[in-house]
């Protein structure tokens, strides 16, 4: 059993705890292989398909999750400008920006400035997202 | 029976092979196949049709916006569908689909149509394509374990 212990702590397959997370996505396929992901890692996951719509999940001030995945280009309220309202808001989740690797370093810099606590590009995976979540469970 | 298993089991390897070394397929389809398992058994064919769900709207989409009958060409709209099929097929692993939306976007940018009538008519025989050849591949995943086999994992590198 306890070598079953070493070894997670060696190379980890899930989040430090269970994670409530929220999946803001214009793209159905995106929503879908993220969801699974963050099933993957041990979190479960809530899906809304623009910043408009995540923002109106924590209006009324019971929305509580610990991690939030952000997609940069999105109709109607894009990933900055919901991040911007969430954080206006007194929203502490954690936000992990989701970018293209077209987008250069300005377009990052910009997104990260309106609250993210990081960015990723995509595709995302579990090998890429699971450190970046346990480091910022961490700090 | 095991002779047969082994030879659906080398067809199936070989046409994988072969998926990835035509450009149908790239990495991202191999991550695709990494997040099924037993708890998720059908994720990929979930995914799958809803890439091909999204193609027949947005290359709908992109049809009417080249039909020169209805008015001026709106390249707008043109260029968000394609930018939408690129995110898409990228995140499937459609390398092809993906490769000809790039052209396609630069068409759309110049305005060219007719580059973008080609492109419109390439995309549309290319998804139809992979989804062919990704249908006779899961048939194939299906026979093997219809005659009592594990489907094998396929080291493309």
């Amino acid at each position: 059993m306890s070598e079953v212990r070493d070894i997670e702590q060696i190379k980890p397959t899930k989040t430090k705890k269970i994670l409530n997370v929220l999946i803001v996505d214009d793209d159905a396929i995106n929503r879908r292989l993220h969801a699974r992901i963050i099933n993957l890692i041990g979190g479960v996951s809530q899906t809304a398909e623009n910043g408009e719509e995540a923002v109106i999940l924590h209006r009324d001030g019971n929305a509580s999750f610990d991690l939030i995945l952000m997609d940069k280009e999105m109709p109607e309220t894009d990933g900055a400008s919901a991040t911007k309202k969430l954080r206006e808001m007194k929203v502490t989740s954690m936000i992990i920006g989701v970018t293209t690797l077209a987008d250069n370093e300005e377009k990052r810099a910009a997104f990260m400035e309106a609250g993210l606590n990081h960015c990723l590009a995509k595709p995302l995976s579990k090998e890429n997202l699971l450190p970046l979540i346990n480091h910022l469970l961490d700090a | 029976m095991d002779a047969l298993i082994s030879q659906l089991q080398r067809q199936f390897r070989d046409y994988t092979i072969s998926l990835y070394q035509q450009d149908f397929l790239d990495d991202q389809f191999t991550e695709l196949k990494k997040l099924q398992d037993d708890g998720s058994p059908d994720f990929v064919a979930e995914v799958l049709s809803l890439f091909f769900e999204d193609c027949v709207k947005l290359i709908s989409n992109m049809a009417r916006a080249l039909d020169q009958t209805t008015g001026a060409v709106d390249f707008n709209t043109v260029g968000a569908s394609v930018h939408q099929l690129k995110g898409s097929s990228s995140s499937v692993g459609a390398k092809r689909v993906k490769a000809l939306c790039v052209s396609f976007k630069d068409f759309c940018e110049a305005q060219n149509f007719q580059g973008c009538v080609r492109c419109l008519q390439q995309v549309d025989i290319e998804y139809k394509t992979l989804k062919t050849k990704l249908q006779d591949l899961f048939n194939l995943e299906k026979q093997i374990i219809q005659a009592g086999g594990i489907v094998p994992q396929v080291d493309i590198n």
